[in-house]
Formats: C-alpha cells, sequence, structure tokens
C-alpha cells in the first residue's frame, strides 16, 4: 500500500500514518486549487464574517432587546441614532433582530443540511452499491421523492408536526435529500465500474468494507460540494416557511421577521427599514454559500466554465 | 441543484460510446413506457398522499379541527369516518381521491369546489412568467455563454447568481415598496395587489387591460426570480457545447460565426434548458405560494397560505395530491417532448 505513492519512503509507516499524510497533501492540494478562485474565497470570508456575527450575537446585543415588553423605541421608527436600522411593529431594533436572526438561520441551515445529506448519501451510495431488487427500489424511491414539489411536501409536513426550531429543520432536512441521492448514486455507479474495487471483492471485503473504504472517500468531494450548495437552499426555505407562519414563533429569525414585517404592514407603511436588511442578509449568505459551492465544484472538476 | 447540465451530458456521452444509438424503440414505444412509469410514479403519490396525513402522531380529529368550531354531531362523524379500519378508509380513497369526503373546514364546501375557483389566476401567472422568464434566460444566457468571460458574461452571471440567491416573495415585497407605495424615488404605479379594480367590468377594454396592469408585478417578480436559473443553465450548457468537435468543423468550413451559433450549438445546448424548464413546474408551483400571497393573487398559492393559516387539513392535502399531480404529468410532458427532439435519449 505504502509504495504506490511514488515518492521516496524515507522510513516504515503504520498504514494509519500513510492515510494521514495522504489525506492532509490532498487537503493541501485542493486548497491551493482553491485559493485560485477568487468568487470562491470572496464567499468563504463572507460566511466567516456572519458565523462571527451569528456567535457574537450575545456580546453586541443583549437578548433583552428581543422583548417585545422590555422594547424602548417608537413603533415602526425610521434608522436614527439610537436606532441604526431603526424599529419593528413593536419597537425593537431591526438591528439587533437581524444579527440575532443570524443565530438561527444558519443553524436551520446547516443542521437541516446535514440530515439532507446523511440520507442522500446512504440512499445514493446503497442505490448504486447494490444492484438488482434493492438498488432498483432505492433508485425508484429517489425518483418518486424527487417528483413531489418541495414546498407543498414541507408546508404539509410543518403542519402536520406543529411548529417548531427542530421541526423546521427536520422536516427542511427530510425534504431535501433526493437531489443529492441521485448525484452520488450516479458517482457511485461511477467508481463501482473502477479496477480497484474489483480488487477488494476479490479479496473478500463485504459490502461495508466495499462502501465505507472504497466508494464512499471517492464520492464525498462531490458530496461536499453539493453541501454548500444545499445550506443555500435550506436556508432560502427556512425563510419561506417562516413567512409561511411555519417557523418557530418564539425565535427571531431572518425570515420571521419578512413575516412579521407582512404583517405588520410594513410594505403600505413604506418601513424599507424593517424590510431590506433581513432580506438583504438572506440574500448575502445564500450568495456566499453557492459563490463556495461553485469554487469547490470549479477545483474537483476542471476545465468547466 | 447545480448550474451545470451535469445529467444528460454524461448519460448522452456514455450513449455514444456504446456504439451506433440503440434503436431499441421508436417514440411510440418510449412513450408507452414512459407513460407506464409516470402511472407508477403517480400511483406512489396518491399512496403518499393518503398516509402522509394518516401516519403522524397525534388525534386526527384534532388536526382536521383545529381553529375552527365544530359541534359534536359534525365531529361524531368525522370520527365515525376515521375510525373506520385504515384499509377500509383507503379503498374509499383509491376510489376516488378526488370525492375526498371530508370538506374543507374553512370554506365548509367540499375541497375540490373550492380549488376551482382559485386555479384560473394560479395558471395565467405561472404561463406569463414561465414563457417570459424562460425566453429572456436562454437569450441572455446564450449570449454570456458564446462570448465567454466578456463584460456581458461576467455582469450576467453575477446577476443571476443575486436573484437566485433572492427569497422570491421579498423580492416581491421590494419591488411593491418601490413601484406601489410611492415611497421610494418612484411614484406608486402599480396596483398592491388583487387581479382588478373593484367596481370595473373584466369583459370590457379597460378591464383587460386593468387585469394586465394588475398582473403585471406579480408576474414580473416570478420571471426575475425564475431566469437565473435558465441563464446559468443555459449558458453551462452552451459552454460544453463549445467544445464539441462539430462546431471547430463548421468554422473550419468558413461559416460565418452567427450562423455556427444559431444553426448548430443553440439548437444542442437548448435541450438541459427546456427539459429544465417543464422539470421547474414543482419549484414554480413553490414561487406562487408565497409571491401570490404578498400580492393578494387570488390563485392555488394564495389558497394554500390559507390553508396554512387555517390550519385547514383537508384543504391542504388536495392542494398537494393536484401539485404533485401536475409536476409528474410536466415530466412526462418533457421527457416524450425531448425524446421526439432528440433520439439519443430514448433508451
Amino acid at each position: 500500500m505504502s509504495t504506490a505513492t511514488g515518492a521516496p519512503v524515507p522510513r516504515v509507516r503504520s498504514a494509519g500514518q500513510v492515510r494521514r499524510l495522504r489525506r492532509r497533501a490532498a487537503l493541501g492540494r485542493f486548497w491551493s486549487a482553491y485559493r485560485r478562485q477568487r468568487a470562491g474565497v470572496v464567499g468563504l470570508v463572507v460566511f466567516a464574517l456572519f458565523l462571527g456575527l451569528a456567535l457574537a450575537a450575545p456580546l453586541l446585543f443583549s437578548h433583552d432587546e428581543l422583548e417585545v415588553t422590555k422594547a424602548t423605541g417608537q413603533v415602526l421608527a425610521p434608522p436614527s441614532a439610537g436606532f441604526p436600522l431603526g424599529t419593528d411593529e413593536s419597537g425593537r431594533s431591526v438591528l439587533a433582530l437581524v444579527v440575532w436572526g443570524a443565530r438561527v438561520s444558519l443553524l436551520v441551515g446547516v443542521a437541516a443540511t446535514v440530515i439532507s445529506m446523511a440520507i442522500g448519501t446512504l440512499v445514493g451510495v446503497a442505490s448504486g452499491h447494490f444492484g438488482g431488487v434493492t438498488g432498483g427500489i432505492l433508485e425508484r424511491a429517489t425518483d418518486w421523492f424527487l417528483v413531489i414539489p418541495f414546498l407543498p411536501l414541507a408546508i404539509a409536513l410543518a403542519t402536520v408536526l406543529g411548529s417548531s426550531l427542530l421541526n423546521v429543520i427536520i422536516v427542511i432536512g427530510v425534504t431535501s435529500w433526493p437531489g443529492t441521492a441521485r448525484l452520488v448514486r450516479a458517482q457511485t455507479l461511477a467508481v463501482e465500474s473502477r479496477p480497484y474495487l474489483e480488487r477488494a471483492r476479490v479479496l473478500g471485503g463485504g459490502h461495508w468494507h466495499q462502501m465505507s473504504r472504497h466508494v464512499l472517500p471517492n464520492v464525498m468531494p462531490l458530496v461536499l460540494a453539493n453541501t454548500t450548495l444545499t445550506v443555500a437552499i435550506a436556508i432560502l426555505s427556512e425563510t419561506t416557511l417562516s413567512f409561511l407562519g411555519l417557523g418557530d414563533p418564539f425565535r427571531v429569525s431572518w425570515g420571521t421577521m419578512l413575516e412579521n414585517a407582512f404583517a405588520a404592514g410594513a410594505i403600505s407603511a413604506g418601513a424599507w427599514w424593517y424590510l431590506l436588511p433581513p432580506g438583504i442578509a438572506v440574500v448575502i449568505v445564500v450568495l456566499a454559500f453557492t459563490l463556495i459551492g461553485r469554487a469547490m465544484e470549479n477545483v474537483l472538476d476542471p476545465g468547466e466554465r | 441543484m447545480t448550474f451545470a447540465a451535469t445529467d444528460a451530458a454524461p448519460a448522452a456521452e456514455a450513449e455514444r460510446e456504446r456504439g451506433s444509438t440503440p434503436r431499441s424503440g421508436g417514440l411510440g414505444t418510449y412513450t408507452i413506457r414512459r407513460l407506464a412509469s409516470g402511472v407508477a410514479t403517480m400511483v406512489f403519490v396518491l399512496v403518499f398522499n393518503f398516509f402522509l396525513f394518516r401516519m403522524l402522531p397525534g388525534d386526527p380529529i384534532s388536526l382536521y379541527t383545529r381553529g375552527r368550531n365544530m359541534d359534536q354531531d359534525q365531529i361524531r362523524a368525522l370520527r365515525r369516518q376515521l375510525n373506520k379500519p385504515i384499509g377500509e378508509q383507503f379503498l374509499h380513497y383509491v376510489k376516488n381521491p378526488f370525492s375526498s369526503g371530508v370538506e374543507s373546514t374553512q370554506f365548509s364546501r367540499p375541497v375540490w369546489d373550492v380549488i376551482g375557483d382559485y386555479v384560473w389566476p394560479t395558471v395565467i401567472l405561472l404561463t406569463t412568467a414561465t414563457v417570459l422568464s424562460a425566453v429572456i434566460g436562454i437569450a441572455i444566457g446564450i449570449r454570456g455563454g458564446w462570448k465567454r468571460g466578456s463584460a456581458f458574461d461576467r455582469v450576467s452571471t453575477g446577476v443571476s447568481l443575486t436573484l437566485y440567491a433572492m427569497p422570491e416573495f421579498w423580492l416581491g415585497m421590494v419591488l411593491l415598496i418601490l413601484l406601489s407605495t410611492g415611497t421610494g424615488i418612484f411614484p406608486g404605479i402599480f396596483p398592491s395587489g388583487g387581479t382588478i379594480t373593484p367596481g370595473v367590468d373584466p369583459r370590457s377594454l379597460h378591464g383587460l387591460l386593468d387585469q394586465l396592469w394588475h398582473l403585471a408585478l406579480p408576474a414580473l417578480t416570478l420571471t426575475l426570480a425564475y431566469l437565473a436559473e435558465y441563464a446559468l443553465v443555459m449558458r453551462a450548457s452552451l459552454v460544453d457545447e463549445l467544445r464539441q468537435d462539430y462546431l471547430t468543423t463548421a468554422r473550419a468550413k468558413g461559416m460565418m460565426d452567427r450562423l455556427v451559433r444559431r444553426r448548430h450549438a443553440v439548437p444542442n445546448a437548448l435541450l438541459p434548458t427546456i427539459t429544465l424548464v417543464f422539470l421547474n413546474i414543482g419549484f414554480v408551483v413553490s414561487g406562487a405560494i408565497t409571491v401570490e400571497t404578498v400580492f393578494s393573487w387570488p390563485g392555488l398559492g394564495l389558497l394554500s397560505y390559507q390553508a396554512i393559516r387555517g390550519p385547514d387539513v383537508p384543504l391542504l392535502q388536495a392542494i398537494f395530491l393536484l401539485f404533485s399531480l401536475s409536476v409528474v404529468v410536466a415530466n412526462i410532458v418533457a421527457d416524450v417532448v425531448v425524446a421526439a427532439v432528440d433520439p439519443r435519449v430514448r433508451t
């Protein structure tokens, strides 16, 4: 195993050491290629900024600022020195709401993506690896769920489950996996025809060994690129579901802010300071994830675009 | 969702490698096969729709009656219906899923009657937005992809990505506040919602113009929201196509650049985008739900919103079934149309 690297091997290493070294080298190669993608780097920086903002929210604004009963501002007041982004319909600072809202929006986006990726990867690898009936059934199931329109399904699930933060995460997670599953399946089929899988089979490697040691590591990079795009879609989905009143009513997110703004008549009141900030925040963060995902795709599959 | 035409290209390539295009069946055979699998999908959708609203924990009665006053007789009748063995209920449902015995809890009318009143505004809005966004998106994609890296390409890709990152309903609210309320630099020239000014006769010429005027902003919102993806996919598949040898041949013959583009590159690159336009029906429907809400456009989207707010579970279930089935039908149509145009995909 260790002689295949090509480079002269200075001393005997354990398989684990070799694996770690190779992994580090691969990551290094990936990073140096990624760094050349300007848009991808911008996306990464923007994401880091928002992540920092979300983590630092309690330091910037006390949680009391979110309490309707402790609001100090006037109702729907335009931006002023005390309230740089104006106030909402109960006199709370819009700036504080946007900063705190980043926490829920990012959390939902990432957590839902983890669920979606886990299901999608599992189904995709299994349906690509097992031929015959099992693979066929899984492929069919993927196709069927792919057909069901996302938002109506999410609405149906959210209505039946009730609105809480956890339910929003679950709903988005379990409705957005089929795209990933199909992508992973296609990639698995490509990997399955490689000689090293035949070697593993001939040497007596079980299904689990083949899938976890050979298929998954080769499918993973693509899954990760897909992950960032899924986070973008999950954040948009959270915004949409919350706007429709299916979000957690006791937590501030960008989606619930837009819901409240709409319900409070911010449009006819011309309260642009209430309407614009949460929407712009969504656009910037979603755009950042999209740019990261595209940059990763470019690195993994050069020669495009 | 990726922007590259990832699925079609490798499949077609594998096909070419396998030798000549397999004439395993003409368009007729393909259509029949596709219809059969479409029917299977519909059966799945029907069964899924039945169990989705029944498999969940909690008392279904409270779910069906939440937010609504019902007298004891009605509740007893509903409970009798729901207390039947699940197999019997399922049989009843399968016999005629569109009769769905339970009435809408908000309208106190059979759900499909209610839906019938709301179909046309949605069809008009979505058709307008889909046609406009496809035409404009494809035009932008062609121009950008042909001159890759040009100023136009970079600006249009940036704008498309930004539009793609926007929640449609937020875009709608911003357009409303800019163009309808008159708070910004523009005067409020567009109506804020509905399909027609109250009191105007919808059948007169004035009424027709008035309705178009009401259609303008919601249609613009959805057009902007959808065209981004079409532009990006069209650009990606044209860029893919540009690497093909036959384009070099066409150029080597001394063909004019414009003709190479119009006669060779674009027709071949168009396919993934056209497919996407059909496949996007599910996505388009999702946009309609929020945008119709923002513009008080009395279609199925606004009806969904009202059903959520109720919540009116029987109505939601029916709308869900309708949306899912229309996506299945659109998928079949897309596949058959594409197979008619491109024999390579008939496998």
